[in-house]
Parts: structure tokens; C-alpha cells; sequence
């Protein structure tokens, strides 16, 4: 498979992720406000901003916004353009990644991604939002969801195939451990919290069902809702498909289908560093995790998945020569060699 | 539906001079007024919903605001009755082998320019003649693999040729894509007129590659080499590889290695045997041509020249493209062929022979005049509707430059009934472009692409200035 396709179904996929889980984010927090009580403007900011830092773009976001409001950190998150997470960005990043390998994908697949991208980007998606913005992210994730299923559906289990997966559960991976940090300045530094207010307990709700786990964590765990029983169920929990240590074990599983090489091998830099991540979640525990400190563990973690993510482009997608006034240069050497070694002929 | 149809002066398609339906269009006709202005409606506006989702669309260069559109499209049908087709088909073939006649002797003996038949001057200062590929051997000695003959038809019906894209014509997919949606919308028509399929192209296509393939590869790789998504053809190009089900690959996909061309895959380096490149030769290697191309690969002529890697189409086809070399096409049919050109040249002025030259410049305000290497509808006066200071304008190019230009008499195109608005039709202007495809043998699709002028009155087809385009039907049979 060319690289340059290899890189471009990675990301096709990356960003669709991106674009549900973000979608997520904004409508459960939105829905999270009406419960809260005692709003003001310092209350509000300090709810909202844990929400622009997870996405990594706070300082894009004071550009031009002074403050952060339900209504700025939406707009911000789901159609500005200039932030290059929002959900429009990802669905147009998605789409342009999508339209350089239209062959390679289906066109059940390239229709669906292509109709999500023209209902983004008509006055029609603002109305909607507008009138009522949990219909916009329904149409939003159900289109996401759509798109998922069509791969599974449609596409052929090639390499292509894996570097979809590897670009989705990457995504994935990272997007929950951010959504998991949304709520860490109320806890200690390191260890457990004292006690876990009305609040805080609404607030940890509101990120398993971020992370479409609310489900899942009751039928597990009841109606408790405490941060360790969180963090544990979204970090460690091997069954559910959006818990870190889930998406980890299956984005191992991706790089070694696109190699070849089995499981306790490992030929290349994203292998290894996937293969020990999957090892150090699979014999940690969570108490372990508290103790070292939640935020500074995500912290790390996030920067795991980008050295992965670093290392599957250095293996498969970076190649030399990509500077084309050197290729030039290799090109006249070449071309001379070939002149010399004709003329030695005579 | 066509009862206030004003027919007017022009040669129509559908109806005689008497305005009664010809007879080639008279079953469709007849199923066609069993819908109500309101279905017609329903269907058309599915058909553009369809498109857009589809992503069926071109880009549009300068304009960043709605960079992507569809290529509007007509629902009435032109439609070709088979004998006027084994005609067309004839002179079109005869054409092509002229012209890959003519590519071989002016990049070998230069037999037509040493008999005096086409005056070297025209050739040697073609700006598309690549003097650096005489004498060189191009695989199976096929230039143009793949023409897009753009025809017309003046106010007596009689079809001529307008111009030969011989470089990369482009619109295939439309015809493709116009049939899917035609049969979409009105499955009961096909079976009903007896219409002659076009999904063979990208088989035929494949195929034709895969026959000039370097010698001693017997399983040739064949990839498609595209300036990249943000060209206007992107969705062409898409879409071809995936019928053929090859790859798509940017000119930063290919690498050269000891004169052996190979794309950068996830496994390492593959190597590739043909390309049909959708890239103008000015940018297919900055070692070579323009250096400023990122679009290029670097060593890709030198791995051509050494055999390794065969192109689709040539370099230096685009000298036959030349609207100078346009005018010699009848004498090369009779230098090469012995035979007098089936479908007919539109009369020509040549500004760098004299006496065209003084003709043209007294008859601005009635020539149509065309710059030599342009295409896509620029660099063109259209006399009879040019401003007194456009025409001027054009005096001076063509008095600096009169080896880049030519001139040809207003031709009124033939019209076609047309979807104007709310169930009203109108007579458009159209023209026809088939695509040959010259391989082992020759290969053209029945049909082609109907582009029509949507704009009223207007006789500029280009999609880049509000051109349309219609399925267009080759009949079974002649009614």
C-alpha cells in the first residue's frame, strides 16, 4: 500500500474520531450545567475550561475569547474553523484525508463522510444547532457511528484496514484519558479524595457518559459513582471497547497486523512502545495510579500515545528523499554516473 | 412539454426544420411526455442532491469561497441514431491514425515537413514540440493513446472537428457517471430506445496501458499519476483508478532509481511499469522541464528515455494540440492516408500566413480567435461579441504574435431542448467530445460527452464558464 494512503486512511479516521468524541464532551457537559446549581461566572469558567485544555488548545482559544463561557467554548469547539480540533475542522480534516484515497474506500463510506461534511458546512447545521444543540450532535455522533459501522461493513480486511483501526483507537485512547483528566483539580494531587461531594459525583457521571459508559460502569458497578470506581473502569477495565487499556490491547493487535510480526515481537519502535504500554496497564492498579497522582499519570500517558503515534509514521509512512531539490540532486548525479560509464564503454 | 419550444434559426438536435420531432428521438420523446412537469422536477433535483453527495464535482480554480461544484447536468438527452455513429466513428479513426502519423514523422525522418506539405516553421516553433524526443522510440510507436475530439455541428447540421485534445483530456467520468444517474432516474427508458452502453471505458483504458507496457513485463503495475486533489479533474482521476483498480499515486508517491521508477509503499519500494499521467509535460520532471514543478518526479523522463517506464499519453503530443497544427490535420489525413478527411475542419485563418493575416485583422468584429496553446475556453476573442476595446486588444497580441493565434468564422453550434427552469425548455448551444482510446486496436465509446452552454446564448461549453453537460444516447438502431 502507498504511504501516502496508508497516512491518509490513519488519519480519515483519526478525525472522525475526534469529531464524535468531541461532540460528546460538549453535549453531556451542556446537559451537565442544567443540573448545577449557584452559577456564576467563576463557577461556569471553571467548568468549561478543563474542557479547552483537554482538547490542547487553550491558548488558541484566548485568542478570541476572554473568557470561558458555555456559548464561546461551544462555538469554539464545534465550527471554528481557526481551532484546528473543533468538530467542523475534523470533519473537513477527515473528509480532505477521505477524498485522497477515494479509491481505496467505499463509496458507501466516502457518501456518508462526504454528507456529514456538506451538513457541517450549510447554514442548515447552524439552525440546527441553534434550535437544539442536542439534536446537532445526536446527527453528529449518529453519523460518526454510521461511518464506523460502514467500515466495518464495507471495507476489505487489507493493510489499509489496520491503519484505520490504528488511527481510531488511537484517537480513542487519547480522548478518553483527557476526558477521564476533566475533573482533576478536584482531586488531591496524589491519592484518593476525602470525600466526594453531590457534585463531584454528578460531575464524574457526566464523564463516563462523555465516554458512552454510563451503561456499561452501572450494570459493572451499580449506582456508585466515585472517582477511583471511574478512573478504574475508564483506565483499566479490559471488556469495555472506549477504556484506555482496551483501546491499547486492539491498537497492539492493528500494528502487528500490518507487520505480520506476532505478538511478543517487535519490529519497529511503535510496536515496542505498544506492546509495553499494553504490559504496564495490563499489571497496574489503580490504587497504584492515585498514588503517583490521576493528572500526572494521564499526562504521561497522552504523551505515550503521541510517541506511538510518532513511531508508526517514522516506520511506514516517512521515507527519505522527501525533499524534492535533493531528489533533483541524486537525479544529475545518477544521470552523469550513466553518461560516464557510457562513455568508458568506447 | 416542449409545445412552446422555440426552435429559431439554429440547427436543433430533436427537431427538423418543420419542428417535428426527428426521428431518432421520437421513442424517447414519447416516453418522456408521459412526466409531469412536477416529476421532471422531483427527479432533477434528486439528481443534483445525488451528485453533491456523491462528491461528483470539479474544482474551480480562483475561488476559494465554493471551491467544489457539480458540473450541471441537463436531463434530456442528446441522442445519436447508429448510422450517423459508424460515420463519426470512421472519421474519428481516421483522424487519430493521422495524427499518430504525424507525431512519428516529425519525431523521426520528418518526412511531411521535408515534402513541403506542413512548413517546418509551425512545427519547430511549437511551443509543445519537444525537440529533446527526436529520434527516440516511444513503446508500440502510439503517441496519443487517448483523445478527446471536441465536435460541432453549424447551422446545416454538418458535423466538424473543433479541436483534438491530444495531451490529457479530461470529462470521461461524467459520461460514466451521467449514464449511472440517467439510468437511475429513468430505468424504463433504456430498455425502451435501445441505447448503447458506455461502462466498458475503464476495461478498455486498462487494457491499452497495460498493452504499451515496457517490453519483457509481462504483468505490468499501471498506476495513475495526478497532480493531486486540490486539481479541477481530482474527482476524474479518483474515480478512473478505482474502476480500473489501479493506484492513484502524486508525484511524491514515485521515486527514481537507476532509471527504474518505483512508488513508496509501507512494505518499501514497488516498482512501476506504465503511467497514465494526468500531469502536463511542462510538470512531469523538474530535472527536465519546469524546475519549479512539485507536481513532478525527479528522473522520471531520463527512466522513459531508457525504456523502463512507458507514459499515456507521450511527451510531446501537445504539438498536435497546437491550433496551428489544427489546420494542417486535412493534409496530413491526405499525406499519410491518401484519403480526403471524413469530418471536415472548421475554415481556419492562419495570422502568420499573409493574406490570413490581413483578412483577419479587417474581420475582428466577425472571427472567433483562439491563442495556439491555450485550452479550457481562454485566451479566445469572440468577435461578434468582444467590446470595441477587447478587439483592440487582441489586434495587438496578434500583430506581436502572429504565430500564436488563429482565427474561424462564428460557427452557431447546434442547439438542444434544455431544462431551464420550473418545466420550461429552451434551445442550448452544444458541442461533443467521444474519447478515443488507441491501443492494440481503437477504441471509442459510444457517445461521448455532451457539453452543453447553459447560459442563454452563450456558445462556451467549458465547464470552467457555466457549461453543462448531457447523457448522450448512441442508438441501436437508426430510430
Amino acid at each position: 500500500m502507498l504511504s501516502r494512503v496508508a497516512n491518509s486512511l490513519y488519519w480519515m479516521a483519526r478525525y472522525i474520531e475526534r469529531a464524535e468524541n468531541i461532540a460528546r464532551i460538549v453535549d453531556v457537559n451542556l446537559q451537565l450545567l442544567l443540573d448545577l446549581r449557584d452559577l456564576d461566572e467563576k463557577r461556569v469558567a471553571e467548568h468549561w475550561l478543563p474542557i479547552v485544555q483537554a482538547t490542547g488548545d487553550e491558548e488558541q482559544f484566548f485568542q478570541r475569547h476572554a473568557q470561558a463561557t458555555a456559548q464561546a467554548v461551544t462555538e469554539f469547539l464545534v465550527f471554528q474553523l481557526e481551532n484546528p480540533n473543533s468538530i467542523v475542522t475534523s470533519i473537513c480534516q477527515a473528509r480532505e484525508n477521505a477524498r485522497m484515497v477515494r479509491d481505496q474506500i467505499t463509496v458507501e463510506l466516502w457518501e456518508e463522510l462526504n454528507r456529514l461534511y456538506w451538513f457541517v458546512r450549510t447554514p442548515q447545521a447552524l439552525a440546527v444547532w441553534k434550535e437544539s444543540p442536542s439534536d446537532f450532535f445526536q446527527q453528529i455522533k449518529a453519523s460518526s457511528m454510521q461511518i464506523m459501522g460502514l467500515t466495518y461493513a464495507t471495507l476489505i480486511r487489507n493493510e489499509g484496514w489496520w491503519f484505520t483501526q490504528a488511527g481510531k483507537l488511537i484517537e480513542r485512547g487519547d480522548k478518553t484519558s483527557r476526558i477521564l483528566d476533566l475533573r482533576f483539580h478536584t482531586l488531591p494531587e496524589r491519592g484518593l479524595p476525602k470525600s466526594v461531594s453531590e457534585t463531584d459525583a454528578l460531575a464524574w457521571s457526566a464523564i463516563l457518559r462523555s465516554c458512552s459508559a454510563w451503561d456499561a460502569y452501572k450494570s459493572l458497578r451499580g449506582a456508585e459513582v466515585n472517582p477511583r470506581l471511574v478512573a478504574e473502569f475508564l483506565l483499566l477495565n479490559a471488556d469495555f471497547p472506549r477504556s484506555v487499556r482496551f483501546c491499547v490491547n486492539e491498537l497492539n493487535r492493528a500494528l502487528r497486523h500490518i507487520s505480520g510480526v506476532s505478538e511478543g515481537r517487535f519490529c519497529n519502535e511503535a510496536e515496542k512502545l505498544a506492546g509495553r504500554l499494553v504490559a504496564e496497564l495490563q499489571f497496574t492498579t489503580i490504587e497504584e495510579v492515585f498514588d503517583q497522582g490521576l493528572h500526572i499519570y494521564l499526562d504521561q500517558l497522552q504523551g505515550k500515545f503521541n510517541r506511538i503515534g510518532d513511531a508508526l509514521f517514522q516506520a511506514y509512512i516517512f521515507q527519505k528523499f522527501s525533499n524534492i531539490e535533493d531528489e533533483i540532486m541524486v537525479q544529475q548525479e545518477e544521470q552523469q554516473q550513466q553518461e560516464l560509464r557510457k562513455i568508458s564503454l568506447f | 412539454m416542449l409545445h412552446d419550444y422555440k426552435r429559431e434559426m439554429f440547427f436543433d438536435e430533436m427537431l427538423d426544420e418543420r419542428g417535428a420531432v426527428r426521428p431518432h428521438y421520437e421513442q424517447f420523446s414519447r416516453l418522456f411526455s408521459c412526466l409531469s412537469p412536477e416529476e421532471f422536477d422531483s427527479k432533477r433535483q434528486a439528481l443534483d442532491l445525488a451528485f453533491l453527495r456523491q462528491g461528483v464535482t470539479f474544482n474551480v480554480y480562483g475561488d476559494s469561497a465554493g471551491t467544489e461544484k457539480i458540473f450541471p447536468f441537463d436531463l434530456l438527452p442528446r441522442i445519436i441514431p447508429a448510422k450517423e455513429w459508424a460515420f463519426l466513428e470512421r472519421g474519428l479513426i481516421q483522424r487519430i491514425t493521422a495524427l499518430n502519423l504525424f507525431l512519428h514523422d516529425i519525431y523521426h525522418e520528418q518526412k511531411i515537413l521535408k515534402d513541403g506539405v506542413i512548413p517546418p516553421f509551425y512545427v519547430l516553433s511549437g511551443r509543445h514540440f519537444r525537440r529533446e524526443f527526436v529520434g527516440f522510440n516511444v513503446p508500440r510507436d502510439i503517441y496519443i493513446h487517448i483523445c478527446g475530439t471536441d465536435l460541432i455541428r453549424g447551422a446545416d447540421g454538418q458535423y466538424m472537428v473543433l479541436e483534438d485534445n491530444g495531451r490529457c483530456p479530461s470529462g470521461v467520468s461524467y459520461v460514466l457517471e451521467n449514464r449511472r444517474a440517467m439510468k437511475r432516474s429513468f430505468p424504463g427508458m433504456f430498455e425502451g430506445v435501445g441505447v448503447r452502453p458506455v461502462e466498458d471505458y475503464p476495461r478498455e483504458l486498462l487494457r491499452m496501458l497495460e498493452y504499451i507496457a515496457p517490453a519483457g513485463v509481462s504483468d505490468p503495475t499501471v498506476v495513475l499519476l495526478t497532480p493531486g486533489p486540490y486539481n479541477s479533474a481530482y474527482f476524474e482521476h479518483t474515480y478512473l483508478a478505482r474502476q480500473m483498480g489501479i493506484e492513484i499515486v502524486e508525484g511524491r508517491d514515485l521515486v527514481v532509481r537507476d532509471a527504474r521508477v518505483f512508488m513508496r509503499t509501507t512494505k518499501g519500494l514497488k516498482a512501476v511499469h506504465v503511467i497514465y499521467r494526468r500531469v502536463d509535460d511542462d510538470f512531469l520532471d523538474p530535472t527536465v522541464f519546469r524546475r519549479d514543478s512539485m507536481l513532478g518526479v525527479p528522473g522520471l523522463v531520463n527512466a522513459y528515455r531508457s525504456g523502463n517506464v512507458s507514459l499515456s499519453n507521450s511527451i510531446g503530443t501537445g504539438i498536435a494540440d497546437d491550433k496551428v497544427m489544427y489546420y494542417f490535420v486535412p493534409r496530413m489525413i491526405k499525406y499519410y492516408l491518401d484519403q480526403e478527411p471524413l469530418i471536415p475542419n472548421v475554415p481556419t485563418y492562419l495570422a502568420s500566413e499573409e493574406a490570413d493575416l490581413k483578412y483577419i485583422l479587417e474581420n475582428l468584429e466577425r472571427l472567433v480567435v483562439k491563442a495556439a496553446n491555450e485550452s479550457g475556453g481562454y485566451g479566445m476573442l469572440m468577435g461578434p461579441k468582444a467590446t470595441r476595446a477587447e478587439i483592440e486588444a487582441f489586434r495587438e497580441k496578434i500583430i506581436e504574435d502572429p504565430r500564436n493565434y488563429i482565427a474561424q468564422p462564428m460557427i452557431s453550434l447546434s442547439r438542444h431542448p434544455t431544462h431551464i427552469e420550473g418545466g420550461v425548455f429552451e434551445g442550448r448551444h452544444v458541442d461533443l467530445r467521444p474519447y478515443i482510446i488507441y491501443g492494440e486496436k481503437t477504441v471509442i465509446v459510444p457517445g461521448g460527452l455532451t457539453r452543453v452552454a447553459l447560459r442563454k446564448g452563450s456558445l462556451v461549453v467549458n465547464s470552467s464558464q457555466g457549461g453543462g453537460s448531457k447523457d448522450t444516447w448512441v442508438l441501436y438502431g437508426d430510430e
